[in-house]
């Protein structure tokens, strides 16, 4: 009678923690900015949830075995010689087997919902691969999922060590603009090596893949700055390849789209660059890599002072 | 003989040993030995070895991560450094660790005198020093050791930027290709030693549960090693001599490269992972004083992860453009890996439960590394869904995650097995004090450096990374005093192997009260083990508190014993 009493008092305290825990998950991930966000932040804490009950279950069961079930020294006695209990290697079987299907179909289901990765195309290289995505571009982007007319296709190239990103109509920018609440339908390409296309607060990651041209589709929900980082390791400056993400109001992506038009093409600047030319002037000292690619010609840069919000 | 159930051959006892007479001293570790028992100690010693490079390695990485900016090394440095860290970890410390605790460990669990193929034995393990000082050379070479990642990946690890021939991805790729080939080597001697050579009366179900690890994880050795080592030869081939394998100008494709890399290198993580649980699964019983709970069941388990580890390999490639119903396939099976594993976790608690625990630094190398295993199994499972993979994929979640496994999970059951079977391969005891120092400062380390990584990781920084954003420097600086504090613990660790066994206490032949064949031997073993008085094998093994003998004529053996204690 204790002994049931102090299981169910302990299973609730359990139970209590891990519905906590679950609650605490969005203090550890940046801020929501896409439609894929709230879905994949659910499912990760229903896994939160699910695991602090059984982490913090079996730490309780663990630390009170050392405890109270410790041998004095000098103690030669053994312990209760049980070998076994078939009812009990069946529960645990059994549930676990249920939790991790559980969870599996959950995540299937968010799979379905998500569904950002397009078609895949297979090309030659990296010339080829431009021109097969800047031929996407001029056609008119597939409707989204919900009947929305998607935005794009803009063309995202990434180079060792820069991003670059071509609108419809012709604008380049190293920082990628996006109208909020529209579907944007994106062409991933890479010209060298792998490079992973990656914006936490969208909680979203594709790799670019040389010799594919990649179709993407994403809808950003929240107006912001938020950090685009390269996620595959691509060499020696992989940490500086990053840049932002700037989702902005229809009318205001659309002025800002116009103003880029009218400014001249001009070199970004480059942070793998200036890395590379500090290296060269204090006499090429490191390991070997190859130099950076040169940094594309774009009508609008990214703003290095801006702050981003995840 | 005659009531064998394992196939047993009396004629191996008799076949004259390949290197009779080898010196009994300190220089028998230096020479072409084939005793399994020297071999076993060759590895465990040359693999601690590059366990301090790999652990400088590391702590110089984190001396850099120490601040946002790259501002300790080159970042080109900084990726030959995480490079370098991550193979010679894999391949030159636990891999060949674990190498040594089989050759140590197997044949007197099982009764036999040495391993089936001594000579083979030898060969593998001198392959160790040979693969090791060629990655070690890579840092020698100019332009540097390899800087693509431990995986490889082409096309950045083909680009051989200063066009030579010898170069340290050549290097790192021949490296790899002999660890390779030593591991298949070895692969075979244990699977056949542990199918061919067990004590009579030893049948399947009367087998350590350490036998029943090993042999499975080195299946996997035999089924994915040939995999890799064939898509190893291939990026050696695309690096040097012009071959398109995986280059896409030339019709080929860097994705195929990852199919065959992780092929093999996915299930490479249940090879090292196998023998530790199978550690954990010996050593509870032994602390705890009770039989370990449902055997069977735990022993049939590994089978189940070595099948299930050969089908989960695309999980690493969720975000490579893999197309939806293969990551739905590709998550369910890997979801299910946590079904064997959770029997086996569940059943050591459960053997835990109402024993009576002596808390020696063994056992709590062993309580630590689970609780560790529970955690980083949950992350696991987090990390096989799919839309969570996509946001942490790639991050610092992942290497948190690695590092729970292989280092506060894995080594803690290594350092576990070196505290229990030190005492009964040299003779003498360690210190208690010093492995209580050096398991206190080794907990709080490895989860100062490896928790806040899974944070990060979150919040979305990208692992190898050699500068990043000011937002992840909280967590960056907790890893890395984390970092130096584990550098700190390896001195009481070092110190007491050293000094224990220049002059430690005397062990006798079973200073742990433990049940098993090994046990039976004297501390340390003499040369064949049991020699032509193999024990027959009458009980299952962890009988404690069953009053049950476990061989024949069990009295004989432990008289003999304290005969020679005496």
């Amino acid at each position: 009678m204790r002994a049931a009493l102090l299981i169910t008092a302990g299973l609730l305290a359990d139970l209590a923690l891990s519905l906590w825990m679950a609650a605490q998950v969005p203090h550890w991930l940046p801020v929501q900015a896409s439609s894929a966000a709230p879905h994949v932040d659910g499912l990760f804490a229903l896994e939160t949830g699910i695991g602090t009950f059984l982490f913090a279950g079996c730490v309780a069961v663990i630390l009170w075995t050392v405890l109270m079930r410790r041998a004095p020294k000098y103690d030669l006695e053994n312990g209760d010689p049980i070998e076994g209990n078939l009812t009990l290697e069946i529960i645990w079987t059994v549930l676990p087997l249920l939790t991790v299907s559980l969870i599996t179909w959950q995540a299937m289901r968010v799979n379905a919902t998500l569904a950002s990765l397009g078609g895949k195309q297979r090309v030659g290289g990296g010339a080829e691969a431009v021109q097969v995505s800047a031929a996407a571009t001029t056609t008119a982007a597939p409707a989204g999922g919900d009947g929305q007319p998607a935005y794009g296709p803009v063309q995202v190239i990434a180079r060792q060590w820069s991003w670059e990103f071509v609108y419809p109509g012709g604008v380049r920018s190293t920082e990628l603009h996006l109208p909020v609440n529209r579907p944007a339908q994106l062409e991933l390409v890479s010209l060298d090596v792998l490079h992973g296309f990656y914006v936490p607060a969208f909680r979203l990651k594709q790799d670019l893949i040389p010799g594919s041209v990649i179709g993407y589709r994403l809808t950003p929900t929240r107006e912001g700055r938020y950090r685009l980082r390269d996620s595959m390791f691509s060499g020696a400056y992989f940490a500086s390849n990053q840049t932002d993400v700037v989702v902005e109001s229809g009318p205001d992506f659309a002025g800002w789209l116009e103003q880029a038009a009218r400014l001249p093409l001009r070199p970004s600047r480059n942070a793998a660059h200036e890395l590379h030319t500090r290296r060269l002037q204090r006499g090429d000292r490191g390991w070997a890599t190859v130099p950076p690619a040169e940094p594309p010609l774009v009508h609008v840069d990214l703003d290095p002072n801006a702050a981003h919000e995840g | 003989m005659a009531t064998t159930s394992a196939g047993f051959d009396p004629r191996v006892l008799r076949a004259p040993h390949p290197v009779p007479g080898a010196p009994d001293n300190w220089r028998r570790f230096f020479t072409f030995n084939t005793d399994a028992k020297v071999i076993g100690i060759q590895y465990i010693a040359l693999a601690l070895v590059y366990f301090l490079v790999g652990g400088l390695l590391a702590m110089i990485m984190r001396g850099e991560l120490i601040t946002p900016e790259a501002d300790l090394v080159d970042p080109s440095v900084y990726n030959g450094l995480y490079t370098m860290h991550g193979t010679v970890m894999l391949f030159l410390f636990m891999f060949p660790i674990l190498n040594g605790l089989n050759n140590l460990l197997i044949p007197p669990m099982i009764g036999a005198p040495d391993m089936a193929f001594p000579r083979l034995n030898a060969l593998a393990f001198w392959l160790f020093p040979v693969f090791g000082t060629l990655l070690m050379l890579s840092f020698l070479v100019p332009g540097g050791p390899s800087t693509s990642g431990w995986w490889a990946y082409p096309p950045l690890s083909t680009q051989n930027p200063l066009g030579l021939l010898l170069n340290g991805q050549f290097l790192w790729i021949l490296a790899v290709a002999l660890s390779g080939i030593s591991s298949i080597l070895g692969a075979v001697n244990f699977v056949t030693t542990i199918l061919r050579m067990r004590a009579p009366g030893m049948g399947w179900f009367r087998m350590p549960i350490f036998c029943w690890t090993a042999a499975a994880a080195q299946i996997i050795q035999l089924v994915g090693l040939p995999v890799l080592t064939g898509g190893a030869v291939m990026l050696l081939f695309d690096l040097s001599f012009g071959t398109s394998f995986y280059r896409p100008e030339g019709g080929g494709d860097p994705m195929l490269y990852q199919h065959f890399f992780w092929f093999y290198s996915h299930p490479a993580v249940y090879v090292m992972a196998l023998p530790v649980f199978g550690i954990f699964s010996e050593l509870f019983p032994v602390y705890a004083r009770k039989p370990l709970f449902g055997y069977e069941a735990v022993a049939l388990a590994s089978f189940a992860i070595t099948g299930l580890s050969l089908i989960v390999w695309v999980h690493h490639m969720f975000y490579s453009g893999t197309p939806q119903w293969m990551r739905n396939l590709f998550m369910a099976t890997t979801m299910l890996i946590a079904v064997p594993t959770g029997i086996k976790v569940f059943a050591w608690i459960a053997t835990l439960w109402r024993g009576r625990l002596r808390l020696t630094t063994a056992m709590l190398f062993c309580l630590g590394g689970l609780i560790n295993f529970i955690f980083a199994g949950i992350t696991g499972v987090m990390l096989a869904t799919v839309p969570v993979d996509i946001h942490v994929g790639n991050t610092y979640f992942v290497v948190g995650h690695f590092h729970y496994v292989i280092f506060n999970t894995l080594c803690f059951g290594v350092f576990a097995a070196i505290y229990h079977w030190f005492p009964k391969f040299t003779g003498r005891l360690m210190y208690e004090g010093l492995g209580k120092l050096h398991f206190v400062l080794t907990f709080v380390g490895s989860t100062l450096n490896f928790l806040p990584m899974h944070w990060a990781g979150l919040m979305g920084m990208p692992r190898r990374v050699a500068s990043y954003d000011p937002e992840f420097a909280l967590a960056n600086v907790l890893a890395s005093l984390g970092a130096f504090l584990l550098g700190v613990a390896m001195i009481p660790f070092l110190l007491n192997l050293v000094s224990s066994w220049v002059r430690g206490a005397r062990a006798s032949a079973n200073p742990w009260d433990a049940i098993g064949l090994e046990w039976l031997l004297p501390s340390p073993p003499p040369l064949e083990n049991f020699g032509h008085d193999v024990p027959t094998v009458i009980h299952g093994p962890y009988g404690y508190g069953l009053e049950r003998p476990l061989v024949e004529h069990e009295e004989r053996y432990l008289a003999r014993n304290r005969g020679e204690e005496a």
